[in-house]
């Protein structure tokens, strides 16, 4: 501790008054040099993270030109549209289905390349990274002329199988498993990266001591990976979820809700009620459904914390 | 491997069960990389669809022949987009939003993180897990007040901050200033404290500890958060959309949609050229700093 060389200092020189004075004048001074290198974040934060959120509390409690207090009319507003409802539906199947796959995909791709001789894994580590590099609203443009309706490389690719030409975007169906879809290829890597980070730091040891107990190879992956993964499952999931079900770049380009707003999330109608339409109070009760998802994340998180705290 | 390294132990006693299981392993091997292939086509499908298109001409494109190959590979296409001067504008206005915007995520972030992770304070490790909780506040949830919040101060004090590629100065570092804290938390706190100690022993102030122990020592991490500013700046799509509309206010990933797409006329072979070269510095960043790239996103949920 910073502390102790501190007070060596100050027993080293416990004659001298005045340079005593000025170590106390020191010690009196970390306090404040610490707030200080705070300050800018605290401002940052507190200006325009906590102050927004709370102010769209505010928000959703307004009519439509900002100037009358409502109560919850917006909500009740909003409870009896039947869009309203297909925003609720659709969010938690994307980020839901979503999710999982790339999780599933993430953890098997993981295993392959932790599976192969140690140089090559660089190489295809750094290929399989390249979506998430990507800014998503660039490569969700690649997947919409990949998917586009009279022009779809994936059309003209299936037509030599005799399957024939699929409606991606079009089809309300087929549109939601589009966003899907890009949404896997552009997650899933961030999944890989983390597993792959965390099977590193499995102790070889373990897999040794399943294998000498004649252990097959699913025996080891339930009783020894996945027990030792399970933190790092368990917060990538989290953080996923939430970025999944506020996601906003990926709808927007590919369907912009559409067809028939079949593929609108939170996000996207909260954009489309309150930027587009102008209705700013609407908008902001619509993205206040987010909320309920990050207080889930935040209880988890913080009582993984203190556990923490208390075992060390 | 593990199951080698037990095979070698076995092998004197049990030579048949060594070959079988040394085959078993090769073929494992083959799978591994027949799958990974698979996946790695899938992975790089769109940005090669991205660069195939962008070699061709309009005229190729609208003759739908085959979509991934080439006839007549052309440069037009990224000609056109270069000496265009609204794309040079985006590109400009991206670079510099950019710029300033990890400075000043910098800025804020390293004394903030120094500060959390070696002088304790009243309230520090509230706040250290404050920090980690707002970067979960998502931005889609925040646009809609912020929007309203800047109007406010527009109509207040006159100072024009919607439609001003500025104001994403001031909203961007809400994105960056969190997480690059968080990481640089973790690189502070993992450096051995008598480091420090010897420092303030030889008479240097906090402010000599953090410029020269601090942010040497902790040069990786301070190379994968300001990349990780780089990347989250360069790719916000949001903000942008919300708070600028003018084409000259514009940077690269909202000017390409909204330019390029006009109506129901998609200039593709434009389109994926914009695209390809929007998502240039952070593929050209990433691959020349790949591991520093890996070290911050891995760094930020280990040690959450």
């Amino acid at each position: 501790m910073a502390d102790v060389a501190f007070q060596q200092n100050r027993a080293a020189s416990a004659g001298n008054v005045r340079k005593r004075s000025s170590l106390r004048s020191a010690l009196k001074r970390k306090s404040t040099a610490a707030f200080l290198m705070t300050l800018p974040l605290i401002l940052l934060i507190s200006l325009l993270v906590i102050y927004p959120a709370f102010y769209s509390l505010h928000l959703a409690t307004l009519n439509k030109s900002m100037q009358r207090f409502v109560g919850l009319a917006n909500f009740q507003f909003l409870f009896k549209r039947e869009t309203f409802w297909l925003v609720v539906e659709q969010s938690c199947i994307f980020a839901i289905t979503a999710v999982i796959f790339k999780a599933l995909i993430g953890f098997i791709v993981a295993h392959f390349v932790h599976n192969i001789p140690a140089k090559g894994q660089r190489k295809w580590r750094g290929m399989l990274l390249v979506p998430w590099v990507i800014p998503p609203a660039m490569s969700t443009l690649a997947w919409l002329w990949l998917f586009d309706p009279s022009y779809s490389a994936f059309n003209y690719t299936l037509s030599f199988f005799g399957i024939g030409p699929i409606p991606w975007t079009g089809d309300a169906g087929w549109a939601r498993f589009s966003v899907i879809l890009v949404n896997i290829w552009y997650g899933a890597p961030f999944f890989m990266i983390m597993y792959l980070a965390s099977l590193k730091s499995v102790p070889e040891q373990l897999y040794e001591a399943a294998a000498i107990d004649g252990a097959n190879w699913w025996q080891r992956i339930w009783y020894v990976t996945l027990p030792m993964m399970r933190n790092i499952i368990a917060i990538t999931t989290l953080f996923s979820l939430i970025v999944t079900f506020a996601n906003f770049d990926i709808v927007r380009v590919l369907t912009s809700g559409g067809p028939l707003d079949r593929t609108h999330i939170f996000a996207t109608w909260a954009f489309r009620v309150g930027i587009e339409g102008g209705d700013i109070p609407l908008g902001a009760s619509v993205s206040l459904f987010m909320f309920p998802i990050l207080a889930i994340a935040a209880i988890f998180i913080l009582r993984d914390i203190n556990k923490r705290g208390n075992e060390s | 491997m593990a199951s080698t390294a037990v095979i070698d132990k076995a092998a004197p006693t049990r030579p048949v069960k060594y070959g079988s299981m040394s085959r078993d392993r090769a073929w494992a091997l083959r799978w591994s990389y027949f799958f990974l292939m698979l996946f790695a086509i899938f992975s790089l499908l769109p940005p090669i669809y991205m660069l195939i298109t962008s070699l061709k001409s309009s005229a190729e494109i609208s003759a739908a022949t085959n979509p991934w190959w080439v006839l007549h590979p052309t440069l037009e296409n990224y000609i056109g987009l270069l000496t265009s001067n609204q794309f040079l504008t985006f590109f400009r206005n991206s670079a510099l939003v950019s710029i300033f915007v990890v400075t000043i995520t910098m800025l804020i972030s390293v004394p903030a993180a120094f500060a959390l992770a070696r002088m304790r304070f009243w309230g520090s490790a509230t706040l250290a897990t404050g920090v980690f909780l707002t970067y979960l506040i998502p931005d889609t949830l925040l646009f809609l007040p912020l929007f309203k919040m800047f109007a406010a101060v527009g109509d207040l004090t006159g100072i024009q901050l919607i439609n001003r590629w500025y104001v994403l100065l001031i909203v961007y570092p809400t994105l960056t200033v969190p997480f690059c804290t968080w990481i640089m938390i973790g690189y502070f706190a993992s450096i051995p404290k008598e480091l420090d100690e010897a420092a303030i022993i030889d008479g240097a102030s906090w402010f000599q500890t953090l410029t020269r122990i601090f942010i040497p020592v902790a040069l990786p991490g301070l190379i994968a958060a300001t990349i990780f500013a780089f990347t989250v700046s360069w790719a916000q799509f949001l903000y942008p959309m919300v708070f600028t509309t003018s084409t000259d206010q514009l940077v690269l990933p909202v000017g390409i949609i909204t330019t390029l797409i006009k109506g129901d006329v998609f200039n593709w072979g434009q389109i994926m050229t914009g695209a390809l070269l929007g998502a240039a510095p952070p593929l050209i960043i990433y691959a020349f700093l790949m591991d520093y790239y890996i070290a911050g996103l891995t760094a930020g949920a280990t040690k959450g």
